[in-house]
């Protein structure tokens, strides 16, 4: 019988290029441990209408359909946030977020976790997210790992504030030092773009919390590509969109997206697997289109 | 208090290309004396500031007063170190005395609307 481990290393030849992360430096395991992945969603901002993707009606669906068929269903799904597109209108904004849940609610795994962006929640202060998904941020432990998620966007400055800052180092205060901690959030933590508004208020406040532990990785979303950053020993990476791709960081003046390409429809968009291993303990990326052919 | 200084004399992080002060209320700030400022009244609205493109001098002091119609839009310049936030009915003023020509990018960093995004605009500095 295959195993998982087997496993990613054929569906990596279909899906894509596979980037390893950090969290090499573990030596001391956590207690108990057991290979695992989970996908990521992100951006799929639900509601969008526009010649970035004539498509957009269709694009989350063939997502979670290509989710479905992979042969070895992830543990559990992760969407970092902007999973509608944002309107003034309280009621469109419920309307997208309930059509978002139905056309998710086909994935076979049922076991899927939600954050907010800016677009469903900055207008509202997360309001309407929190009627259909709960709290914006939390934190979960799977098979070994500390999931913590963090809420960048229901303030619409962008910042995390000192409530969830606190709450945050409460949080990882619970865990051992060398504990396998990963972290989910929409916005970059760091500055990558401060003049496209890529980035988080006070991010600064939140690696300084996270620099207290060795085994720290982050994944987000909000720049719609791939994209690793380290910021000393935590890495950094950013997910594909499932709406349209934006410029490279800082490439141009403006972070218009790319135009959609008739010849190669949903180029640029996609998801990701991240495989957990262990001995050594790794986390290892592989991004998949949106349609496999 | 009438008067909320919430950036002091800030020297920008770009060599020290400009230096600036915010506050809210400027008939009783305790900012420069503006009879040598260059003035520029800014509007802020979604998606837009109008003027878009701030055109000063180099070592001239200036004054911007921004007026909000509909939002608490932000006003940041990366690479001045300059935001401030521009709250509806009141007038928010920026002094600043750029010392380097160039080219300064500024935009609204509290999300306000589907247009967000586009809403930037440019400070240039000629010499």
């Amino acid at each position: 019988m295959i195993n998982r481990r087997d496993f990613m290393k054929l569906s990596a030849v279909g899906g894509g290029a596979v980037f390893l992360s950090g969290l090499s430096q573990i030596t001391q395991a956590a207690a108990a441990y057991d290979d695992f992945y989970f996908v990521q969603l992100s951006d799929s901002h639900w509601g969008y209408q526009g010649p970035a993707n004539p498509e957009a009606n269709n694009t989350l669906r063939k997502a979670v359909e290509t989710v479905n068929g992979l042969e070895l269903q992830p543990d559990f799904i992760m969407f970092t946030g902007d999973l509608t597109h944002t309107t003034d209108d309280p009621k469109e904004r419920r309307k997208r977020l309930t059509e978002f849940r139905d056309i998710v609610s086909d994935l076979k795994v049922k076991n899927v976790h939600f954050i907010p962006g800016e677009h469903d929640a900055s207008l509202d202060n997360g309001a309407a997210f929190k009627e259909f998904f709960g709290e914006t941020h939390y934190s979960f432990d799977h098979k070994g790992v500390h999931f913590v998620t963090l809420d960048n966007v229901s303030d619409p400055g962008a910042s995390i504030g000192e409530a969830q800052l606190a709450w945050l180092a409460a949080d990882l205060a619970k865990q051992a030092r060398d504990a396998r901690i990963v972290v989910f959030t929409h916005r970059p933590l760091f500055d990558l773009v401060p003049k496209w508004d890529w980035a988080t208020r006070d991010g600064a406040k939140v690696v300084q919390i996270l620099m207290e532990y060795p085994n720290v990785t982050v994944f987000y979303g909000h720049i719609h590509q791939e994209n690793h950053h380290m910021t000393g020993h935590i890495a950094h990476h950013s997910a594909k969109s499932l709406v349209f791709p934006l410029p490279a960081p800082g490439s141009q003046d403006k972070r218009t997206p790319l135009p959609w390409n008739p010849a190669a429809p949903f180029s640029g968009l996609g998801f990701r697997e991240v495989e957990a291993e262990d001995k050594p303990f790794q986390l290892k990326i592989t991004e998949f289109p949106v349609t496999r052919a | 208090m009438d008067l909320q200084i919430s950036k002091g004399w800030k020297i920008g992080t770009a060599c020290l290309a400009i230096l600036a002060l915010v506050s809210i209320g400027a008939a009783h700030s305790a900012a420069p004396k503006t009879g040598k400022e260059r003035v520029v009244k800014v509007v802020a609205k979604r998606f837009i500031y109008t003027p878009n493109e701030i055109i000063l001098k180099a070592g001239v002091p200036a004054r911007l007063e921004f007026t909000s119609l509909d939002f608490v839009h932000g006003f940041k310049v990366p690479d001045l170190d300059i935001r401030v936030d521009l709250p509806p009915g009141k007038v928010t003023t920026v002094h600043l005395t750029p010392q380097k020509a160039g080219v300064y990018d500024f935009l609204c960093d509290n999300f306000c609307g589907v247009g967000h995004e586009e809403m930037s605009g440019k400070i240039i500095v000629k010499d």
